[in-house]
């Protein structure tokens, strides 16, 4: 292969994919072998890497009839020196599709100009490919570095048998071997017929660079697809193309759970360019990742699709959850709290302290629903083969996809063929926020495609995409404290009630789950004698999600809200309130607490105090937080630090309030703490993002349900932050750490939206409790 | 049959109906992705495009609104993706999803047509599109940037 692919793009590129796979007609795994290795050249040195860090070497030629080499993580040294790296995870605007390959080229001292990203099928021996909960880099990050340090030994060992060295002289840079001491240098390319006569070196006797010696991890560098989103030839899920294709919209029932009742198919096929109109089954048992049912117009292009479902004029019968309000169930939900729930974290006697305390204090937080809302709605193109006799003979998507092997296993049944035999290629996604991992969507495009014999694109429109999400949770948070004479909390209780993620995948599923509940209540940081968490029932009545950062963004949201609320109680400072009580540095112990900790080692992720203490302190030192108490009323600054995604924050936010109570959000600081950093400006992009998808589920969020249906079903309806929200700066500090890599993406959000509410108490004196901030009266007259 | 001139060319659009927004014109029937959907309601700007050198939201703009008016997309706003907008979002590595960004760059180079050196104040009503990612600080100050380098 030669390095024009360079130039490809990735459209380009899965065509050129698709073109090789097509060759092969039966299902099977001779289509996936021969699928993995194309455009592989002949002759090229290949180290697969399995997700355990396990790795194979092997010569392109004979991975082609080897049938017991399964697929997996890749680099492909080509004899002219191309270095082909597979990148598994979805790229949805973290830079992940360069990050991770950036790692591996780093290690193996590659030429990133000769480097070529290749985007990889759903495929379960890739391991996890679910690009979702901040995960890529850490679960990654060893795994690619292997794959680097194995081929560079390689050649390296080549390169020193032609000199006639030791391997320890040979060092590597810019697809180079280079003698120690010398100008000697030979290209990889020269070295690659060499070291595929070598016996591989075990993985153990592998040596690392030192952090010294990294030429990309930890450097800035612009993604690999910048060239084509400037150009606009970047390919996401709504671009995606195959020949033949037709247009798909979908007219489902507003109220999750709902049947067609009537519809015109005929007014729909009068509209010009409309195909065909089809109905779609309701999902089975628990909603999973099913479709969600109803009626289908099949057209020539997206518009004329969506005139003719507008005309369809679907009667639904709407079901058991066309009583849904969110303003009676959020009401409910804040009795629940108010009633003792499920313990899940008992230590001491929270109760009984909190009743006999000097000083009790007590508030109930609420979040509404939120809806993801990506700039890119959710969508993707299918092409089914069927046989005579109806069954499916071939599978193919393209997709907007946070995860390609849920692609699989939910297509996979709708089609009633193995999950391996559905074949997924991923394309650029515009953002996802955890809406495209799931990928009811691409049942919609394989369903249609399979009935109408070609390839089917659905797109959703933005009103189905607020209308029909899997939508962030309604939640209600209570805590209670008690205070000794010196202010500090002696009892602490906490409450939360929300429907569950949980009851999405399994009917009737009606109380948080442990690994919810985790996320900002059961581990509370606080150095409290007497600890009480509990969870409350909440039944879900429509599909339920999780978004960027998930339970932190209330959880969080209420604890760091309490928190400046005791501070004020007790008349100390918030900032060393929050230190105080954090207590000494050290380790909480998360066997003891039952704390899942993301199945991330405690040894390699414990839950360091210390940290979450440093990036509090750094985040008061940069905003020169001892200024709070010289500003004018109606300016403030406010703090909350929290632990979310293995990684940590601490936020300082500064806000100016009108006196007729129009918030702006003047300055944000930030600093976090997610261990060893591989793109340092995509992770400040990622916290500068985390900062305005704050502002916007603070200041705005809310998805309000009546009679079961969303009110809102576009951005005049559902506000997000706009430039004019934007704060003026955004300061971020990145902790320089050799600490194993914790989360970025959504590790940014849980400390901003109650930093920013106490900064607004600080401004007026008024708590927002419920969020949005938009729905309260923050009015000021001089005092 | 409509024709329509778009970057430069001559273009005929068969067997649309003249009510199309001209979005889906581009994308579905003419192969011009690049231009973007976002929310079909002019609220987003995802869609924006020049006729006649003034920005415009495709999704609301019919084929028969269209008429004789110049039509740009992001693929014809330069020849090698180095027009002094997309060079200022290359200088400050603005996109993350990247999918808002076309509009957000068409948005600019219009309004910078129009105002060579906006202020804080313009440059926040001028650029109103949405960017869930929230690259807006990032796009305020290539938008500073773009607006020099055009005026050098």
């Amino acid at each position: 292969m030669s390095n024009s692919l360079q130039h490809l793009t990735l459209r380009q590129l899965i065509d050129k994919s698709r073109l090789e796979t097509e060759i092969q007609s039966p299902l099977g795994k001779a289509i996936l072998r021969r699928d993995f290795l194309k455009g592989i050249a002949a002759g090229s040195l290949v180290i697969l890497t399995a997700t355990d860090g396990t790795t194979t070497v092997a010569a392109s030629d004979d991975l082609a009839t080897d049938e017991n080499l399964s697929p997996s993580l890749f680099v492909a040294i080509e004899p002219d020196g191309t270095v082909q790296i597979l990148a598994h995870r979805s790229e949805m605007g973290t830079g992940i599709r360069t990050a991770l390959p950036r790692v591996l080229a780093d290690e193996l001292g590659a030429d990133w100009d000769k480097v070529v990203i290749r985007q990889a099928k759903g495929d379960k021996r890739l391991g996890d490919q679910n690009t979702d909960g901040s995960n890529s880099i850490r679960f990654f990050y060893k795994t690619m570095r292997i794959a680097g340090a194995m081929a560079r030994t390689m050649l390296q060992q080549a390169a020193a048998q032609q000199w006639n060295v030791d391997t320890n002289r040979c060092t590597t840079k810019n697809n180079q071997v280079l003698l120690k001491g010398t100008k000697k240098s030979i290209n990889f390319s020269k070295l690659v017929a060499a070291a595929l006569q070598l016996t591989a070196p075990k993985p153990e006797a592998l040596k690392f660079k030192s952090a010294d010696e990294f030429q990309y991890i930890g450097k800035n560098f612009p993604i690999t697809d910048l060239a084509d989103i400037l150009t606009g030839k970047a390919v996401f899920g709504i671009d995606a193309r195959i020949d033949g294709q037709v247009y798909a919209v979908i007219a489902r029932c507003p109220v999750v759970g709902g049947v067609v009742s009537s519809y015109d198919a005929e007014a729909a096929k009068k509209v010009p360019g409309v195909i065909d109109v089809i109905d779609l089954p309701k999902f089975q048992g628990a909603p999973l990742f099913q479709q969600l049912g109803g009626v289908a117009v099949i057209a020539t292009g997206t518009w004329a699709a969506w005139q003719g479902r507008d005309a369809l004029n679907v009667k639904w019968d709407e079901g058991p959850n066309a009583t849904y309000d969110t303003e009676a169930f959020s009401a409910a939900l804040k009795e629940t709290v108010n009633k003792t729930g499920q313990t899940l974290r008992s230590q001491g006697d929270a109760t009984g302290v909190i009743a006999k305390a000097a000083t009790k204090v007590s508030a109930t937080y609420s979040v509404p629903h939120l809806a993801h809302a990506p700039m890119e709605t959710t969508c993707a193109v299918a092409d089914v083969k069927t046989n005579d006799k109806g069954e499916v003979t071939s599978c193919y998507l393209q997709a907007a996809t946070q995860n390609p092997q849920a692609v699989q296993q939910a297509v996979g049944p709708a089609m009633g063929i193995p999950n391996e035999q559905v074949s997924c290629d991923v394309t650029l996604l515009g953002a996802g926020f955890g809406r495209k991992s799931k990928p009811d969507y691409c049942v919609e495009a394989a369903r249609l495609s399979r009935i109408l014999k070609k390839p089917v694109h659905v797109t959703w429109t933005r009103e189905d995409d607020l209308r029909h999400d899997y939508f962030h949770t309604i939640s209600a948070v209570h805590c209670e404290a008690g205070l000794d004479a010196a202010g500090r909390p002696m009892g602490w209780l906490m409450r939360g009630a929300y429907p569950s993620i949980t009851s999405t995948f399994a009917v009737g599923a009606d109380t948080p789950a442990t690994w919810e509940a985790e996320m900002g209540l059961t581990d509370l940081p606080y150095d409290v004698p007497n600890i009480q968490v509990e969870v409350g029932k909440a039944k879900a009545h429509t599909r339920i999600g999780w978004l960027r950062a998930v339970c932190h963004i209330f959880q969080n949201f209420a604890v760091s809200s309490f928190a400046d609320e005791l501070a004020q109680a007790a008349g100390v400072d918030p900032y060393e309130y929050l230190l105080d009580i954090l207590g000494d540095d050290r380790q909480l112990d998360l066997a003891a607490l039952k704390l899942g900790n993301r199945g991330a080692n405690p040894n390699d992720y414990p839950y360091d105090i210390g940290r979450l203490k440093n990036v509090l302190a750094r985040a008061a030192k940069h905003s020169n937080w001892a200024r709070h108490t010289d500003l004018p009323q109606g300016q403030g600054l406010g703090i909350a630090c929290c632990r979310s995604f293995l990684g940590y924050t601490g936020h300082v936010v500064e806000v100016s309030v009108t006196p007729a109570g129009s918030v702006s959000v003047d300055h944000v600081w930030c600093s976090i703490d997610s261990g060893t950093i591989v793109s340092p400006d995509r992770v400040y992009a990622q916290v500068e993002g985390a900062a305005l998808m704050g502002i916007s589920q603070a200041m705005y969020g809310e998805m309000p349900m009546k009679n079961g249906k969303t009110v809102h079903s576009n951005f005049d309806g559902f506000q997000v932050a706009r430039m004019s929200d934007a704060p003026q700066e955004i300061n971020i500090d990145i902790i320089k750490s050799d600490a194993a890599p914790g989360g970025v993406g959504e590790t940014g959000i849980g400390s901003f939206a109650p930093a920013l509410c106490n900064a607004i108490f600080a401004a007026t004196g008024k708590r927002v409790r419920d969020l949005p901030i938009k729905n309260h009266d923050l009015s000021w007259t001089n005092q | 049959m409509a024709t329509i001139n778009v970057n430069g060319k001559d273009l005929d659009v068969t067997d649309v109906p003249i009510d199309t927004p001209l979005l889906w014109v581009l994308r579905d029937h003419l192969g011009l992705t690049g231009t973007k959907y976002g929310c079909g309601v002019s609220e987003r700007g995802a869609c924006t495009i020049h006729i006649d050198g003034a920005a415009a939201q495709s999704c609301v703009t019919s084929l028969g609104d269209v008429g004789t008016g110049k039509i740009l997309t992001i693929e014809g706003l330069s020849d090698n993706g180095d027009h002094p907008v997309q060079d200022a979002w290359r200088d400050h590595n603005v996109p993350q999803c990247g999918y808002c960004q076309v509009g957000q760059m068409m948005t600019c180079a219009a309004m910078l047509k129009d105002n060579p050196d906006p202020s804080e104040t313009e440059i926040e009503e001028g650029m109103w599109n949405i960017c869930r990612c929230g690259t807006y600080n990032r796009i305020r100050a290539a938008v500073k940037t773009a607006a020099q380098e055009m005026q050098k």
